[in-house]
């Protein structure tokens, strides 16, 4: 009898077979009006076929797998909750760093699922599509993920309570959203070279993986699992993010100078953006995997590193801020921290100056400018609070148009100098914070002249809740600013010492040892 | 280029002058003085006199530092846009040319900090 | 040749897959943190199938990687019979 061998298809086949052909060439309305914003940047694209896609998941196996971390998720949420593992954490402080998780990085998931459906329809290739479908879902789960992970915390801790409201308003809360905005907002090329390739490929490594692995150091895990599972995802992103990139330099020479004037600027905002983690793993980890200076040192500057020298067969170089970065690296969480701690009367979680062995820890890591620049000032705050004196600043900062981060970094060339920049467009002055920031601005002055920012905000008084009256006898301007972000002052800012949340974990902590 | 964008569009300014009540913003630093984090904003109106900025709004802003009571104010320089500048006390802050959203810094020669650190 | 890494998570199916990919590359080092288990290899990292479900005593599809991968760096390479990574062409 003869036997018919029916010879299964290989995935390259299979993932060939789900992607291409889906697509037609449109009759009743032409091309470029069924897809209008993937040709305005002036990225040349001659054949769509060419889009390679180094993951080639089905939707079959994508729906398998997706569903497969889900439970592995959710069992390992329900298990830390029914076992009220946040009292296993190290220390309640290290819970501050969630609050700044959930009300700065979870509301930009769900922005990136929009922006992703968004972009998923504008490409004319149906690879591209697919990738972008896939990963917009992939979003909205991280997003739904790390509520559901951080609702436990919500109960027991303040701060957790308001994210969304928050995230349109809170003054530092601007720098995640319009990081976001600015990508979302530009044509689809950039989007996917902004998120996809300079976020995705080459920053986030740096919050998903040495932070998270210190959540699991410090009794985490619940943002251990879903930081980990989020990543899991983000690898499948990468890879969609270098495509992007080696296919726009494949189609056409004509886009080499575009792709590398967004690669520099979208590394830089992700740079600034990230500002914020080097504190959390520097200052807001009570047990340390590693310094930020050390987690920069082997996820940017070897990792990308490798990235860059492979992409040189492009004509790309590496973005215009690398020897700055490699200056940054060794202020940057320091300069953070110290802002949020004389701000941290304005600050929706709680802040804390490092004890003695943390600041030995600092100075071991930091040997060329800790002790120089950092710690006489943080030694000279701990002995006025001591005495009473706890130092906050009163005065609202001056801010970065492009970035929107208080003014604060200092000069490439001498960390005693802030860094002042700035461009005079149609008759007003505009400070940039660096030269990163400054190109940013003078690439398209049109798009950030429009910048909301929060401290010119509070001043014009659109930072009141209705009603308010700023020229009423004994108006506290900081009390209703508070009020509109809906931070209770008291309770969700100020010092960790003495709050609710420290005197609430000392307490439970103990009854877990024992019945009294 | 100002825009990429599918068609050409103008931003809305939203920090411009008519938006702040009859003030101007001004923002201040104190050179090698980082422990304030960054130069302040304030919003001033442009008539208000260069000394009261001075005499009654910094100590309100700087006090706190060890190093303000030994600001001598004749010994300070002055800096308009990164570029050394005089202002005169007596007059307004429009009568020294200060527009909206200038900044200007002050360097207070010998003082340099907490032990020296420049915060 | 610079590097390439993937990272997992440390759990009882990546014992299994990072014991393969030691075993089928003989350059790569393994670094165990919190959590999480990175391998780095230089210039190239394969993780083949068979070697993984010799290990593992089933049926083992490389898609499965998903469930557990937390990064990794370098051009992709992916058949139903091997995984890989690098910076070559």
């Amino acid at each position: 009898m003869d036997m018919k061998v029916k010879q299964k298809l290989g995935l390259k086949e299979r993932y060939a077979l789900m992607t291409r052909g889906l697509d037609w060439q449109t009759t009743y309305q032409p091309m470029d009006a069924v897809f209008p914003y993937d040709k305005f940047e002036g990225i040349k694209i001659h054949d769509w076929d060419k889009w390679e896609d180094p993951f080639r998941l089905t939707m079959e196996a994508y729906w398998k797998y997706q569903a497969e971390k889900e439970r592995k998720l959710y069992a390992i949420i329900d298990a830390f909750n029914q076992n009220n593992g946040h009292l296993g954490v190290t220390d309640a402080r290290y819970i501050n760093a969630l609050k700044i998780f959930i009300t700065a990085v979870t509301p930009l998931e769900y922005m990136a699922h929009r922006a992703y459906s968004h972009v998923g329809r504008q490409f004319r290739g149906a690879g591209a599509r697919v990738a972008c479908q896939m990963q917009a879902i992939d979003e909205l789960r991280h997003f739904q993920t790390q509520i559901h992970s951080m609702s436990n915390y919500n109960k027991h801790y303040n701060g957790f309570h308001d994210y969304r409201h928050m995230n349109d308003r809170v003054w530092y809360l601007s720098v995640p959203k319009s990081f976001g905005e600015d990508a979302f907002t530009a044509g689809p090329f950039e989007f996917l070279t902004s998120i996809s390739f300079s976020f995705e490929y080459v920053l986030t490594n740096l919050l998903f993986v040495p932070f998270i692995s210190g959540a699991a150091y410090n009794g985490d895990m619940a943002a251990t699992t879903f930081g980990f599972s989020a990543q899991s995802d983000e690898a499948r992103h990468m890879t969609l993010g270098l495509e992007i990139i080696k296919f726009m330099l494949e189609q056409d020479p004509d886009n080499l100078p575009i792709v590398q004037r967004w690669i520099d600027k979208w590394t830089w905002r992700g740079i600034r953006l990230l500002s914020i983690v080097a504190m959390m793993m520097d200052y807001m980890l009570p047990k340390r995997v590693m310094s930020w200076k050390e987690s920069w040192e082997l996820y940017f500057e070897e990792s990308v590193g490798a990235l860059f020298k492979d992409l040189a067969r492009y004509g790309i170089t590496v973005p215009a801020c690398w020897a700055q970065t490699k200056i940054e690296k060794e202020h940057v969480s320091h300069q953070t921290w110290a802002t949020f701690y004389q701000y941290g009367a304005a600050a929706g979680f709680h802040t804390w100056l490092p004890g003695k062995e943390e600041l030995d820890w600092l100075s071991e890591k930091y040997p060329d400018t800790f002790d120089q620049y950092y710690r006489p000032r943080l030694e000279y705050w701990a002995e006025q609070a001591a005495e009473g004196k706890r130092f906050y600043s009163k005065t609202l900062p001056m801010l970065c148009q492009v970035c929107q981060i208080p003014m604060f970094f200092t000069e490439p060339d001498d960390p005693t100098k802030i860094c002042y920049r700035e461009t005079d467009y149609n008759g007003d002055k505009y400070h940039t914070c660096s030269d990163g920031c400054k190109h940013v601005f003078d690439n398209e002055p049109e798009k950030y002249v429009q910048a909301w920012l929060p401290v010119q905000q509070i001043y014009q008084g659109n930072c009141f809740n209705p009603g308010v009256d700023p020229t009423a006898e004994g108006f506290d301007p900081l009390a209703a600013v508070l009020d509109y972000y809906h931070i209770v002052s008291g309770r969700d800012n100020l010092d960790f010492d003495g709050s609710e949340d420290q005197k609430n974990f000392d307490v439970w902590r103990q009854t877990a040892k024992n019945n009294t | 280029m100002t825009v990429i964008a599918i068609k050409p569009y103008v931003g809305e300014v939203r920090d411009r002058v008519e938006n702040f009540h009859g003030n101007q913003l001004l923002f201040i630093g104190w050179e090698d003085h980082l422990f304030f984090a960054s130069p302040y904003a304030f919003p001033f109106p442009p008539a208000m006199r260069f000394g009261d900025v001075l005499e009654q709004v910094l100590p309100g802003t700087y006090g706190v530092h060890p190093d303000w009571s030994k600001v001598d104010w004749d010994q300070a320089q002055w800096f308009k846009s990164g570029q050394p500048w005089v202002p005169d006390v007596n007059k307004s802050l429009a009568e020294n040319g200060l527009k909206h959203k200038d900044v200007i810094r002050f360097r207070t020669p010998g003082l340099t900090g907490i032990k020296g650190s420049f915060s | 040749m610079s590097n390439v890494f993937i990272i997992f998570q440390t759990n009882e199916d990546t014992r299994n897959i990072v014991e393969a990919i030691l075993q089928d590359n003989d350059a790569a080092s393994v670094n165990e943190q919190p959590a999480m288990v990175r391998i780095d290899s230089p210039g190239m990292l394969r993780i083949r199938r068979e070697t993984v479900e010799d290990k593992m005593g089933r049926d083992f599809d490389l898609q499965e990687l998903h469930v557990n991968l937390i990064s990794l760096s370098g051009n992709i390479n992916e058949t139903d019979d091997e995984f890989s990574l690098s910076w070559k062409h």
